[in-house]
């Protein structure tokens, strides 16, 4: 089957590429990956508030994975990985990019879709809103996600959660999140 | 009460909880994947304390970094402060931001318009 999880970054032509993660997501990964892009940041003297924004948001990108992905379809290319996931950080001119990948069930499309949409839809305020609402009213799941990761990176970057979904088969889809933190908000 | 000390790991922050001084404190980073595991025992600590707080307690919180999964955990934290404050005690939560950082001042102000309790916002200039 041709399939190819990474043809996605190839029609993304600009920026540099300053870290790249294909595979099984688990917390020493997660601890490795914050480590290394870190240090990138810092090494490249990044002022500190957008410094800060970029690792908020790659530790809700990376948390995001490491709770809800959903298991590989059984003849992907990787078996192994119990929680199979992408990850791409680019610098560019203003600011980093920051696009993940994952399955995500047929049944899970439709419910996902409509949580981003209604954070593309929403002002600051409203999504400032939504975060107290969501973090005074809702329990931890069962899965151990807060429900808080997209609206807190909505509102720490002030943009629109850019994401596609690729048809893999009948039941999975591919999910790609792609997310621009401008050194300007 | 036996005082909670706890050191700062890369994913968990550092954690001074003493009974006989009326003093909490939570410094560093708290971006764990399992932040009910890491807060639970604070939170049961807690529960001890408000059956016989001081007249007066003093929350200090210097977080650099916190993911969403610990914010709710830090709302367990401050409601039972608030039910210590609501019980006739003083309490006071002096939240911590460095100055360039606008979000941590936000999300201070987010605990602060949920949880009836005095906050106090202190930016750290360096």
């Amino acid at each position: 089957m041709s399939f190819n999880v990474e043809s996605y970054f190839s029609d993304i032509s600009s920026g540099n590429p300053i870290h790249f993660y294909k595979g099984n997501i688990d917390s020493d990964l997660i601890n490795k990956v914050l480590d290394t892009v870190e240090g990138k940041l810092i090494k490249g003297n990044e002022h500190s508030k957008l410094r800060k924004k970029v690792y908020n948001v790659l530790v809700e990108s990376l948390q995001n994975l490491y709770h809800h992905v959903d298991k590989v379809p059984d003849d992907f290319e990787d078996q192994t990985s119990d929680k199979f996931g992408i990850l791409e950080v680019i610098k560019e001119e203003n600011g980093y990019r920051i696009i993940t990948g994952n399955f995500v069930q047929a049944d899970n499309v439709e419910k996902l879709e409509e949580k981003i949409k209604r954070i593309n839809r929403s002002s600051h305020e409203e999504i400032t809103e939504l975060y107290k609402f969501i973090l005074n009213h809702q329990r931890i799941s069962s899965k151990g996600g807060g429900g808080l990761g997209l609206v807190d990176i909505a509102r720490k970057t002030g943009n629109r959660l850019e994401y596609q979904f690729k048809k893999y088969n009948e039941e999975s889809s591919f999910f790609y999140l792609n997310i621009f933190v401008s050194e300007n908000y | 009460m036996e005082p909670i000390i706890i050191e700062g790991t890369p994913k968990t922050p550092t954690i001074k909880f003493d009974s006989s001084k009326g003093e909490f404190e939570i410094k560093g980073r708290s971006i764990p994947e399992n932040s009910v595991e890491f807060y639970k025992p604070l939170v049961d600590w807690l529960d001890l304390y408000k059956e016989s707080p001081l007249n007066k307690t003093v929350v200090n919180i210097r977080l650099e970094y916190f993911n969403t999964s610990s914010s709710k955990c830090i709302l367990d934290v401050f409601k039972k402060l608030e039910a210590i404050h609501k019980a006739k005690n003083d309490v006071e939560v002096n939240w911590y931001y460095e100055e360039d950082d606008e979000d941590m001042l936000e999300a201070g102000e987010d605990y602060e318009s949920i949880i009836r309790v005095p906050f106090k916002m202190i930016e750290i200039v360096e």
